[in-house]
């Protein structure tokens, strides 16, 4: 130990193989290796690449009047996925729409889990009285049904994006919550906690940085799935009609050409297809994470 | 080892200077007095503690020792305020350390003291790292909990802890992760972190009762080595009498959640008075019973249920020396050697004689 060491001996490994890798590196490398999940990834990548700089490489308004009504796809150049009802264009809105959707359901998940691990890591951390009290402020969010609960919500106020995402943030936040509350009260008792408690952390600290970063792996997953489930959310309330009239939005697309379903089966198919593609690519990644974070799955 | 585990910031020396003022009186550093502990349990109280009481000098070592279930891990709990409560419950005592009583320290000043002039080590060092931070992470941690460093002098603070406690290539090994180091290796870092703050005093709850054999008498050889370093007291649990004869300057004997006997290391060792003191030493495979090849002996019997306490000495249903008076009074305690040396059986109640 006394011997005189240079730096490039110390930096030098013995073991290469062993680098350390961080557990963040560690759940890429098997993400890496799971290829549902990388097409997950790109199809995302796809999707709000499109978002981003379509609207600049097709710049037509969703809401302006290209052509004739009920024009069918890939038959006029001008419009060439056809054109709904009223003769707007149905591409100009799937560029368009999709920032709506994803935005209010990204916003929507980021809610839903803030909430979710605020409730959950207070009653699980805490316990006691303060549990029994978040606990049943849980469960009656759970009794309500939550399409229906939003809507109110929505009705109640304007029917703005906003709105939207917080109402969908504030219906579907109890699942985060329990699983948190569950994480937080098994890790809250392992040896590493009470050893940083014994070095003079306080319990904001040691929920944060003790327990919080263990308890991630399962959160970040269910939050990939709920990114999903906002989606489908403001997609169902756009349908509905419960959605800002003045923001083109493919749940929007869909509630909007229903009536016309038969005579017309473009106006809802693209539309949907957009959905059904954003919502599988959210899937597949949080599947993919699942399997990352979960070492027992390691293996396969 | 070329770490100067002295090295560090004013706040630190400012405690030293608090630390070295009360050793000036001649009083102790660490005073236990009278510590009661209860368990809320369903099948009712638990006293987990009744009156342990011990003093613990400026670079002294006590060791605490006794049979599983006994209360020394509950007494280093209690020292700390880190009995989970509900169920549990400091009903009474003092825990005085450097002229402050712990118990009464609200709970903001009570983090302070934790890992900063008092500190513990666990026995499990396999899960006492957080498994998603770098080692180094988790000792610069430790420092910056207590001590206003800017993250780079913490990251040094953290190389020169790991160097102190004889980890090999420790700049290279800062930035690994737990999951990296072995059961020894980990137990070190433990060690580097609670003594990052060079506190006055560190618990060692059987620092190394889930290490193997060949690694514990080296992380026995660090505690002492940074103990003369620093010239921190120690309070060392263990069962292992071999660590106490050679590390320990007071031992005090532990049993139901009382101290039986307590005494310097060598009156402990060479001269017990409680039976239960006996009992232990002979249980320790030595030299003697090794050569002849008898097997060893035991105490008969378990520790008694904490729940189902009658009058009377504890350790009466497993004593060899049991007389009635023993099942129905708690014996007295006898103090010998100007106070120094005490134990509590009615054997000697009496005026000493056996």
């Amino acid at each position: 130990m006394n011997a005189p060491r240079s730096d490039a001996a110390a930096n030098a490994s013995p073991h290469p193989e062993f680098e350390a890798l961080s557990p963040s590196k560690e759940a890429w490398r098997v993400f890496r290796r799971n290829k549902a999940a990388l097409l997950g990834l790109c199809l995302l990548s796809l999707v709000v690449l499109t978002m981003i700089v379509g609207p600049t490489l097709y710049p037509v308004g969703a809401f302006d009047l290209m052509g004739a009504p009920f024009t069918e796809p890939f038959t006029d150049a001008k419009v060439w996925l056809g054109t709904d009802y009223l003769g707007r264009d149905i591409l100009a809105g799937m560029v368009v729409g999709g920032r709506a959707t994803v935005t209010v359901g990204l916003s929507a998940a980021l809610i839903t889990v803030t909430i979710g691990i605020l409730v959950g890591a207070l009653a699980g951390y805490f316990g006691g009285w303060v549990d029994e009290g978040l606990m049943r402020v849980t469960e009656l969010f759970q009794v309500l049904p939550s399409l229906l609960f939003a809507m109110v919500l929505v009705t109640l106020f304007s029917p703005s994006l906003l709105v939207v995402t917080i109402a969908i943030g504030a219906v579907s936040w109890t699942s985060t919550a329990r699983l948190a509350r569950a994480e937080f009260m098994r890790l809250r008792k392992l040896e590493y906690v009470s050893a940083a408690r014994a070095l003079g952390a306080g319990n904001v600290r040691l929920m944060l940085r003790e327990i919080l970063p263990n308890a991630l792996p399962p959160l970040i997953v269910s939050a990939t799935l709920i990114i999903g489930v906002a989606i489908l959310f403001e997609a169902g309330l756009s349908f509905l009609g419960l959605s800002d009239p003045n923001v083109m939005s493919w749940g929007m697309m869909i509630g909007a050409n229903r009536r016309n379903i038969l005579e017309c089966w473009w106006g809802v198919t693209f539309p949907g297809i957009a959905i059904f593609v954003t919502v599988l690519s959210v899937s597949l990644i949080g599947d993919g994470l699942n399997d990352a974070f979960n070492p027992r799955l390691h293996q396969r | 080892m070329s770490a100067d585990v002295r090295a560090d910031g004013p706040a630190r020396e400012a405690a030293g200077v608090a630390t070295r003022a009360s050793a000036a009186n001649g009083g102790p550093l660490l005073d236990v007095r009278d510590l009661c502990v209860e368990f809320q349990t369903r099948k009712g109280v638990a006293r987990v503690l009744e009156g342990v009481s011990f003093a613990l000098g400026p670079g002294e070592t006590l060791g605490l020792v006794g049979e599983s279930g006994c209360g020394k891990s509950m007494t280093a709990l209690a020292i700390m305020r880190l009995i989970p409560d509900p169920p549990g419950r400091i009903t009474s005592g003092e825990v005085v350390f450097d002229g402050q009583d712990l118990l009464k320290l609200d709970d903001a000043t009570m983090r302070d003291v934790r890992g900063n002039r008092v500190s513990m080590i666990f026995q499990e060092p396999m899960t006492s790292l957080n498994p998603v931070f770098t080692v180094g992470e988790q000792i610069a941690e430790a420092v910056r909990l207590h001590q206003r460093l800017e993250r780079r002098a913490a990251h040094e603070r953290a190389v020169e802890m790991l160097e102190a406690v004889g980890i090999p290539a420790a700049r290279r090994r800062v930035d690994e992760y737990p999951h990296q180091f072995s059961g020894g290796m980990r137990q070190r870092v433990m060690i580097a972190m609670a003594l990052a703050c060079n506190p006055g005093v560190l618990i060692a709850d059987e620092p190394t009762t889930a290490l193997d054999v060949t690694v514990q008498a080296q992380i026995f050889d660090l505690i002492s080595d940074l103990r003369d370093r620093t010239g921190a007291s120690v309070v060392l649990i263990t069962h292992d009498m071999g660590a106490v004869a050679e590390m320990t300057d007071r031992v005090a004997v532990m049993y139901a959640g009382r101290i039986v006997e307590e005494g310097s290391v060598e009156e402990v060792l060479e001269e017990p008075l409680h039976p239960y003191t006996q009992g232990l030493i002979a249980c320790a495979p030595g030299r003697r019973t090794a050569a002849r090849g008898e097997p060893l002996e035991e105490i008969p019997g378990t520790v008694p249920s904490l729940l189902e306490r009658r009058g009377g000495c504890a350790f009466a249903d497993r004593c060899k020396h049991v007389q009635p008076r023993c099942r129905e009074l708690q014996p007295a305690e006898l103090r010998i050697a100007g106070g120094r040396r005490r134990v509590v059986c009615w054997l000697f109640a009496d005026g000493g004689a056996r």
